[in-house]
């Protein structure tokens, strides 16, 4: 009990020590985000209108890496971006920079699967009225992710939510290196271990509210373009 | 001016699914303009013809021209509304403007006027799916006719609508026709293409079973099952 006295002490004092953290592992998974949208969302607009030999196998094959194992995801960003490895001469291992990256490769197949089952559902549903129009290409594709976007905020949500809980690769690849690559998962795993509940339960705490907020946003969105027949 | 897609030529076309044949070798030559309304028993294969038409589906056999041109080099001049519209997760005006951005870009006012010709000029900034069924449908005809087509295709346009909405449709399309656009429509409601046929085909059995002036049909069609359907009987 005077663990969970002293964490919430620690959350509403401001400690600055936990909220660098916090700061770090929100920052760390927004960026890591933005990129992960920018790819799997065309990705998976494009794979969910296009025809083309092989589409069915992609589609299966970005089913299945949705349920990759974070240490794996850790350990091959790790083989590229350590000394020997292809990317080693950037010199990002045990940085941010590193744990962005193990992020975005984690959460594209996630996004890019569950937008490409949000697509294919509105494709069934517009294919004739864009056909009948001329709306192919670009055009479509653009059309289809406004169309979509309360669908796909809330696979994006989804995708933050994996990001910011992840533990396995971040450290990895970021090496849990106090006041610069320790984020929130990383450091519940230390804190834990160390017998420092205090921490751990005001970290810990602070995950779940974010957690909430996040299934909170999802329901939110969704109601919203319910309601606006937008859904 | 009549309408650079006509004639329309539609030779041996074949549409197979399964087993069956829903077309089963469509000949039929549309030449005059006006407007023609397609008529037929369920599952006689009107809608499967008019997408044929419009190129939504490729027939298994046969040729369709329309004037000098292909199916698919004809599609930028036609237009096709659907029994059941489908309208973007967006607002009415933003509807409009999706279907002709380049319209949207120079003429506004154009997509002011075509929302004030189907009545929704007060509901321009409406969610398009929040509207009523008959709504949605003139908004859908709207869009349909901003891009100003030589070929005009309704697939049971006002099928359960509203009667002002039906009326409206209908004006519409008879405007459309007067001003140059082939129009052919398919409809089950006899009254309606007693209302707006020029001239009727009527398909049974994946095949045109009779195709003559609206008056005549109506008056004295010539095959027993164009008789039996305009008496109301029951076709299977």
């Amino acid at each position: 009990m005077n663990a969970l006295a002293e964490a919430f002490r620690l959350i509403i004092t401001l400690d600055a020590d936990l909220f660098e953290i916090l700061w770090l592992s929100i920052r760390v998974s927004l960026i890591a985000l933005a990129i992960s949208a920018v790819i799997s969302l065309p990705l998976g607009t494009w794979l969910a209108i296009t025809k083309f030999p092989g589409r069915k196998f992609c589609i299966l094959v970005l089913n299945a890496l949705m349920g990759m194992p974070p240490v794996v995801v850790g350990l091959l960003v790790y083989l590229l971006l350590s000394r020997s490895g292809p990317l080693g001469w950037m010199g990002l291992l045990y940085t941010p920079s590193a744990m962005i990256i193990a992020q975005a490769v984690l959460i594209t197949p996630i996004i890019a699967a569950l937008s490409n089952q949000v697509i294919e559902n509105l494709h069934q549903e517009y294919r004739d009225t864009f056909y009948s129009m001329g709306v192919t290409g670009r055009r479509a594709v653009v059309a289809y992710l406004v169309d979509a976007r309360y669908a796909l905020t809330t696979c994006i949500l989804a995708g933050f939510g994996r990001a910011i809980a992840e533990v396995g690769a971040v450290i990895i690849v970021g090496g849990n290196i106090d006041h610069l690559t320790r984020v929130m998962t990383t450091a519940i795993a230390l804190e834990t271990s160390k017998g420092n509940l205090t921490l751990a339960l005001s970290l810990g705490t602070v995950l779940l509210v974010l957690s909430l907020l996040i299934n909170a946003l999802v329901i939110g969105v969704r109601e919203y373009a319910a309601k606006r027949q937008y859904a | 001016m009549p309408s650079p897609l006509l004639p329309i030529r539609i030779s041996d076309l074949r549409l197979v699914k399964g087993d069956r044949a829903v077309l089963a070798g469509i000949n039929l030559t549309i030449g005059e303009p006006g407007i023609t309304v397609i008529m037929g028993p369920n599952g006689a294969g009107k809608t499967l013809l008019l997408r044929c038409l419009h190129g939504l589906i490729k027939p298994d056999q046969g040729q369709i021209t329309l004037g000098q041109l292909s199916v698919t080099d004809s599609r930028d001049q036609q237009a096709m509304v659907f029994q059941h519209p489908v309208l973007l997760r967006r607002t009415a005006l933003q509807n409009l403007a999706f279907a002709v951005p380049e319209i949207a870009r120079s003429e506004p006012q154009r997509l002011l006027r075509a929302l004030e010709s189907v009545h929704l000029a007060d509901r321009a900034d409406q969610p398009a799916r929040m509207m009523s069924g008959g709504e949605q449908q003139r908004l859908a005809l709207a869009r349909a006719l901003l891009s100003k087509p030589a070929l005009l295709l309704l697939d049971e346009a006002t099928a359960s609508l509203d009667p002002a909405s039906v009326l409206l449709i209908e004006s519409l399309v008879k405007t459309q026709s007067a001003q140059g656009t082939k129009v052919i429509l398919v409809s089950h409601d006899q009254g309606q293409a007693r209302r707006l046929a020029d001239d009727v085909v009527f398909i049974s059995g994946g095949q045109v079973a009779e195709q003559s002036p609206a008056n005549q049909f109506f008056t004295a069609p010539e095959t027993p099952v164009a008789k039996a359907y305009l008496a109301g009987e029951i076709l299977l």
